[in-house]
């Protein structure tokens, strides 16, 4: 883990998940970006720093340069049909997967 | 729902039928000796020191095993055949070495 | 393995739960092969395999509850445990080398934490030893996010509904240990009285700690 310096976005920004789907292209792909949160709304809760990417470092690749990650938080029923109210979901989340809300 | 619209790989879980809707089977397990080996060896495999497998790389292994493995062998058993996939896909280790070293083992009526 | 009981488990149910076996005799001489050739080219010795495996037993949930007791009674303790979750560690004694960065995520009287990983098994080894079954099991990993107060009521957890609910999905490179909420009643009580109500499971935040006798 590194400063994230450039990071992106900063707390309370509101982000887009990207609603993509590598797995579904034939190619072998690492990805953890949950499936339940692509193409949801969220808000940056903390820049966690900057990691070497995980989608490479799984195939044997550096993952350089080091992608931001955040924490961002969603409301449960922002992701599921009848989530609790007061109930919210974090996930970590490299900045490649993230973009302003349109 | 999106988990209606794309096919999801094998391991997101998260809200994922039929599994969603299961009990959770809270009964504690010992760990065995066998679980713990496998444990150290993944370690010792991916120390920085050595570097061999990444644990993002077991991860990579993990998922790629076909779906009746990924659901039907035991936790370690699955580390297991992911390093062993991946020691091969490096080159640390060969196909036909381990096979017959398996074989001598077997040979020898060895208890494992 | 002993003392696991199927009986309950009607065979042909394609609801009855995965249940975690011992390891094949087929996976058992794998172990023993991959082992044997890896020390026979020098990768590690025989003595590190045995120093790995002391070093995982070592590890286990009455670590986590050391920590969650000196934060419970030391206030400077609290505050570095959050800010810096692996140095507190350390100071503690916990061997935190070679082990993925560590949040430390604190329960307080409006917010209860909830962890879980969907994608794999992410879990802080460090300070909690290795998972139990259920936490790497696939109901757990689909429901802790979709249905997390289902969850908490199947292991007896009252959350009253005014209280947020966070559930934390640890994806890759981050581990989380929640800090749970000191119990009522435990004013006289020190540091080990302490850790003994901290249980593994009010560590993952399904449940909470234990109550003083």
């Amino acid at each position: 883990m590194t400063p994230a310096a450039s990071a992106r976005f900063r707390p309370g920004d509101r982000v887009r998940v990207r609603d993509a789907w590598p797995e579904e292209g034939g190619r072998r792909v690492h990805i953890r970006t949950p499936h339940f949160v692509r193409g949801r709304v969220g808000e940056v809760e903390r820049v966690l720093g900057a990691f070497a990417n995980p989608e490479d470092l799984a195939f044997g690749k550096p993952g350089l340069p080091p992608q931001p990650l955040y924490h961002v938080r969603f409301s449960q029923p922002e992701l599921w049909p009848g989530g609790g109210r007061t109930d919210t979901l974090t996930v970590d989340i490299y900045e490649s997967w993230l973009e302003a809300p349109r | 729902m999106t988990a209606n619209r794309h096919k999801l790989a094998m391991h997101d879980l998260g809200g994922v039928a039929p599994f969603a809707d299961r009990p959770i089977d809270r009964r504690e397990h010992a760990l065995s000796h066998f679980d713990k080996s496998v444990d150290a060896l993944m370690y010792l495999l991916s120390h920085p020191s050595r570097r061999l497998i990444r644990v993002d790389e077991l991860r990579r292994a993990i998922e790629s095993l076909p779906a009746a493995k990924y659901h039907g062998l035991s936790y370690y058993e699955k580390w297991l055949q992911a390093m062993h996939d991946l020691l091969v896909e490096k080159g640390v280790l060969g196909k036909d070495e381990i096979a017959a070293r398996l074989a001598a083992l077997r040979a020898a009526g060895a208890k494992p | 393995m002993a003392g696991h009981h199927h009986d309950h488990i009607h065979a042909g149910d394609p609801h009855a739960p995965v249940a975690e076996h011992g390891p094949s005799p087929e996976y058992l001489l794998l172990e023993r092969a991959v082992r044997e050739l890896l020390v026979a080219k020098g990768v590690f010795a025989a003595d590190d395999m045995r120093r790995q495996i002391d070093l995982t037993d070592s590890r286990n949930p009455a670590m986590g509850a050391k920590l969650v007791a000196r934060a419970w009674t030391d206030p400077a303790f609290r505050k570095k445990l959050l800010a810096e979750p692996k140095a507190a560690a350390g100071e503690m004694g916990i061997d935190v080398s070679n082990t993925p960065e560590l949040i430390v995520l604190e329960n307080t009287p409006t917010r209860h934490h909830l962890v879980v990983c969907t994608l794999c098994s992410c879990y802080p080894k460090a300070i909690l030893g290795i998972p139990p079954a259920w936490y790497k099991s696939a109901a757990y990993r689909a429901r802790a996010v979709k249905d997390p107060r289902g969850v908490l009521a199947e292991f007896g957890t009252a959350l009253p509904p005014e209280i947020e609910l966070r559930v934390v999905d640890s994806t890759a490179d981050l581990r989380y240990l929640v800090l749970p909420r000191r119990p009522a009643g435990t004013d006289g009580l020190d540091e080990a009285a302490l850790a003994a109500l901290v249980t593994r499971d009010s560590m993952i935040g399904v449940s909470h700690p234990l109550s003083p006798a």
